[in-house]
């Protein structure tokens, strides 16, 4: 039998509901208050005229964006606009389909990305994608796999432990696991299955972290954990999330882009894009006028 | 370079390699060799056998009777064996369809007790995985005992012979019998439970919805096994040389029309190109390639003919 | 209007047929030990062991030229070089034939190109389907005589002229074409299973930056293993009842090749359980010499049944941490 395992408890305070509320107003409810603004951001990557087309179809139009590193980028906008795309981009996922066509270009801390070839692209820009994926190991193995893969000689176990701890605890999950490091990934709940897959994604030290709608197939608790583990994260890593939730978004971005039909609308700090949206689209879909 | 604390531990582990180790391209390089070795061996054995048989077949040779003499590359044709191919084929199948849907019907449907289910879903592995020239020995002393004498031919001195079509078409039911309970079980799991839901709910009982709601469904499955089914057959040999006897022609026991017939022993396509060999008697090659090259096409339609009836397959997604 | 069956009177019948089918497996298993008994009863460990004197020919032939007094039947078998050959046939194809086919496969579901994979994918199918008499007869007209004339040198002959005739019937004709017959079984086995390795794996392993043949061995092959050892016990069980083909290409004589003589060990003739039983079945009517080959079919039905259960064995471990399938 596997030990019991210890679950985070979130701060639970009960709020009294009074009622039914009446339709919230057109502007969003206030954001809560956050962290003074980061210091130390820089540039990461840049996106330059980027365009994506599936088979002739275009999905992504001519988007230059920037993405920085200290700091929580959110991709917002209705379903089908291209954010997903857009991310997955970002680390030439797009080459596994092969009726895709990008034109533009993406640049690495000043490297073209297209000049060195995508496996080591993707070392250093990691994705976690919407369902939870663990390999069906150990969940040592699963954090460990991508540090192994890297090495240029086979790594002993004992070498490994270290950097497989590390990354649990970024990942907030080392207290959970760490009694039984070999219990099958496959059977951790689905909270902790997304949070093993962000330890996964960052036991190989990557210096961008994408994350494809990383809650929505979780439940409220888990996403609260999760939430507050990307903003912590961002204090390290450029964090690119895409997110159909606005109120995620407002809750840890830093800075928002606006997509609606391929096209970049908007672009910039949260507060500005959800307060005081300068494009009548952006205003509309935050306001909740089209979802 | 990342902000991150990795590094640190990173360093320890050796420089990060490239992403095209020489082992990984060596291990592409074989799956290339493995995959094209397969290609051309394919190609080989085909473009071979379709040389030789073109080149050896003779259409007289389908429907000519094999002589019995002594230089064999010089006179007959093969319509024997080839008859028998076509007699054991039928009575193979006409044994193992029935038993074998009936098997997969009560395994899918009532399953009761699940002892037994599951001693009787074993007992069908078994049988996929028994040598057939286990099963061929078997059946010969099984079908020798005189309860048996009525499928074959009693020597003088209360011999029962035991090899006759009609023993050896028993044994080839055996060899088909998990296709088709294979093939049956699948297509009956594949209807949705809904289908059957829907013909209870209109009071039909179990064997009424069986019979007109089930089975008509699950026909291209049932064909579909069938014919892979008819395809071990007509390739078994082991069966053949043990229970068939080796007379080149037919050989009746004398009885009624039919019966004698199949009472008697005879050969198949297979029983005849092994026999031609080099390995049995008849010692003529040639007309052991243009037997091979029509068994290797009637193998070949069969299992078209069945990759045909699989894809034909009742869609049930909506 | 006739009266339709009730659900019971269904479910007693079609119970009644199953069973039948059941009831005739098991009675072939009891059949066949019970055939077999007289000849390891009479013989003890020693059926397992070398044949005395001579070989185990000449020991068959002894048993078939029985007496006709049930007192005076004679059994003494030591059926080691059978078993011997039987042991190597099968290893050698099946070593050879896994690691061909799970190449093959790998080429097969992730670096063929189209309209190669698109030729492939029948064309396995197809070969899987051919029956193992033509293999045979393209053994023993073209294989057999090339290995014959062009890789038996005379000399080789002379080395080993005192213990057993080479004439290209061989070992290694045996293996190289039971290889051939288990290769493409194995390879759609895997082939099927590496398709249904969810894409979620894969592209979780792509996305954290490994190659292609590195998402493919620690993902998917990994994720498939069942069906790997799945497929190995089929082509084994297959390799084990190979009777016709090896009769016609791997020789005629019960010999044990013998490891010690170098190369010429892969061109020594040999003729493993299944290949004796089919050479040797007109002798079934002579009591004694009927149940020494019953007994050979009883070795045969315990090897499938320890292979069945062996591959059972190997999948459970497999089962902790979640596979494909």
């Amino acid at each position: 039998m596997p030990p019991p395992i210890r679950r985070i408890v979130v701060d639970e305070t009960p709020t009294v509901v009074e009622g039914a509320p009446t339709r919230p107003a057109a502007a969003p409810a206030p954001r809560p208050a956050r962290r003074a603004p980061r210091a130390g951001v820089r540039e990461r990557m840049r996106i330059e005229g980027l365009g994506v087309a599936y088979g002739g179809k275009p999905a992504v139009r001519d988007v230059s964006l920037e993405v920085r590193a200290g700091e929580v980028l959110a991709l917002i906008g209705p379903s089908g606009c291209g954010k997903t795309t857009l991310l997955r981009c970002l680390n030439r996922l797009t080459e596994l389909t092969p009726s895709a066509v990008r034109t533009g270009r993406l640049v690495l801390d000043d490297e073209d990305v297209d000049r060195f070839e995508a496996t080591q692209l993707r070392r250093r820009v990691s994705m976690v994608f919407q369902q939870p994926n663990p390999f069906p190991m150990s969940v040592f193995d699963n954090v460990a796999y991508a540090v192994r893969e890297q090495a240029s000689r086979r790594p002993r176990k004992a070498d490994l432990r270290g950097p497989v701890e590390e990354a649990l605890r970024r990942a907030g999950l080392w207290d959970e696991v760490e009694a039984d490091l070999d219990h099958p990934a496959l059977r951790l709940s689905g909270g902790q299955q997304q949070r093993l897959c962000i330890a996964r994604a960052l036991a190989a030290g990557p210096e961008v972290l994408l994350l494809d709608e990383p809650c929505s197939a979780l439940d409220p608790r888990s996403t609260a954990v999760i939430e507050e583990l990307i903003v912590s994260l961002a204090d390290e890593l450029a964090v690119v999330i895409v997110t159909h939730n606005l109120q995620q978004a407002q809750r840890i971005a830093d800075r928002v882009a606006f997509m609606y039909l391929g096209e970049l609308v908007e672009c910039g700090p949260a507060d500005q894009v959800f307060s005081a949206p300068r494009s009548a689209r952006t205003r509309d879909y935050v306001s909740g006028v089209f979802g | 370079m990342a902000v991150a604390a990795a590094p640190r531990e990173r360093a320890a582990l050796a420089e990060p390699s490239p992403s095209w180790r020489r082992g990984d391209k060596i291990a592409v390089g074989l799956c290339w060799a493995a995959g094209l070795l397969l290609c051309a061996l394919a190609a080989a054995i085909v473009l071979y056998m379709g040389y030789k048989g073109l080149s050896l077949l003779r259409p007289e040779l389908l429907w000519q009777r094999p002589q019995a003499s002594a230089d064999q590359s010089k006179t007959g044709g093969f319509l024997d064996p080839l008859i028998g191919t076509v007699v054991l084929t039928a009575l193979g199948t006409a044994i193992a369809l029935p038993l074998g849907v009936a098997t997969a019907i009560w395994l899918s449907e009532f399953a009761r007790p699940s002892w037994l289910a599951r001693a009787v879903e074993s007992g069908v592995e078994v049988i996929a995985g028994t040598p057939d020239i286990v099963l061929a020995i078997f059946g010969l002393v099984l079908f020798q005992q005189s309860f048996f004498a009525f499928l074959s031919l009693t020597a003088q001195g209360n011999a029962v012979f035991g090899r006759s079509f009609l023993t050896a078409g028993a044994m080839m039911a055996l060899v088909a019998l998990p296709f088709v309970v294979g093939s049956t079980r699948e297509a009956l799991q594949a209807v949705p439970r809904h289908v059957r839901e829907a013909s209870y709910a209109l009071g039909k009982t179990r064997a009424a919805t069986i019979r007109r709601v089930l089975l008509p469904a699950c026909r291209p499955g049932i064909a579909t096994g069938t014919v892979l089914g008819m395809g071990r057959i007509v390739g078994d040999t082991a069966i053949v040389v043990i229970l068939l006897g080796a007379s080149l022609q037919f050989s009746r026991v004398d009885g009624p029309p039919v019966m004698g017939d199949l009472r008697g022993t005879g050969s198949t396509l297979t029983s005849y190109v092994y026999n031609n060999s080099p390995a049995g008697e008849g010692n003529a090659p040639e007309k052991a390639y243009a037997a091979a090259f029509v068994l290797l096409l009637v193998v070949i339609g069969l299992n078209l003919a069945a990759g045909r009836l699989g894809r034909g397959r009742a869609k049930w997604k909506s | 209007m006739r009266s339709p069956w009730s659900d019971d009177r269904a479910e007693r019948v079609l119970g009644a047929v199953a069973s039948l089918v059941l009831i005739t497996i098991a009675g072939m298993v009891v059949f066949v030990f019970a055939k077999a008994w007289p000849s390891f009863a009479h013989n003890g460990l020693g059926w397992f062991g070398p044949p005395g004197h001579g070989s185990v020919d000449d020991q068959l032939t002894n048993i078939f030229n029985s007496p006709a007094d049930p007192r005076r039947y004679v059994y003494e078998l030591g059926a080691w070089p059978l078993l011997w050959g039987t042991l190597l046939t099968t290893v050698g194809a099946v070593a050879l034939g896994l690691a061909i086919s799970v190449l093959a496969a790998v080429f097969l579901v992730e670096f063929a190109p189209g309209p190669i994979r698109r030729v492939m994918q029948p064309v396995v199918r197809l070969l899987a389907a051919v029956p193992s008499v033509i293999y045979g007869l393209i053994g023993i007209l073209v294989l057999v005589p090339f290995v014959g004339n062009h890789l038996i040198s005379l000399e080789r002959k002379q080395s080993v002229l005192y213990v057993v005739q080479l004439s290209g019937s061989s070992l290694l004709v045996g293996v190289l074409i039971l290889t051939v017959m288990i290769v493409p079984i194995m390879v759609a086995i895997m082939a099927d299973a590496l398709y249904a390795v969810p894409r979620t794996w894969t592209e979780g392993a792509t996305a954290l930056g490994v190659n292609r043949w590195r998402a493919m061995w620690t993902v998917s092959l990994r994720a498939a293993r069942p069906a790997i050892i799945a497929a190995t016990v089929l082509a084994t069980a297959r390799a084990l009842g190979e009777a016709i083909m090896l009769s016609m290409v791997s020789g005629s004589q019960g010999f044990g090749p013998n490891p010690l003589d170098g190369l010429t060990f892969f061109l020594e003739p040999t003729r493993p359980l299944a290949a004796t039983i089919v050479d040797n079945a007109e002798g079934l009517s002579v009591k004694p010499f009927g149940q020494t080959i019953y007994a050979f079919a009883a070795v045969l039905l315990v090897s499938t049944f320890f292979l069945s259960l062996g591959g059972w064995a190997a999948k459970q471990p497999l089962k902790r941490y979640g596979t494909a399938g």
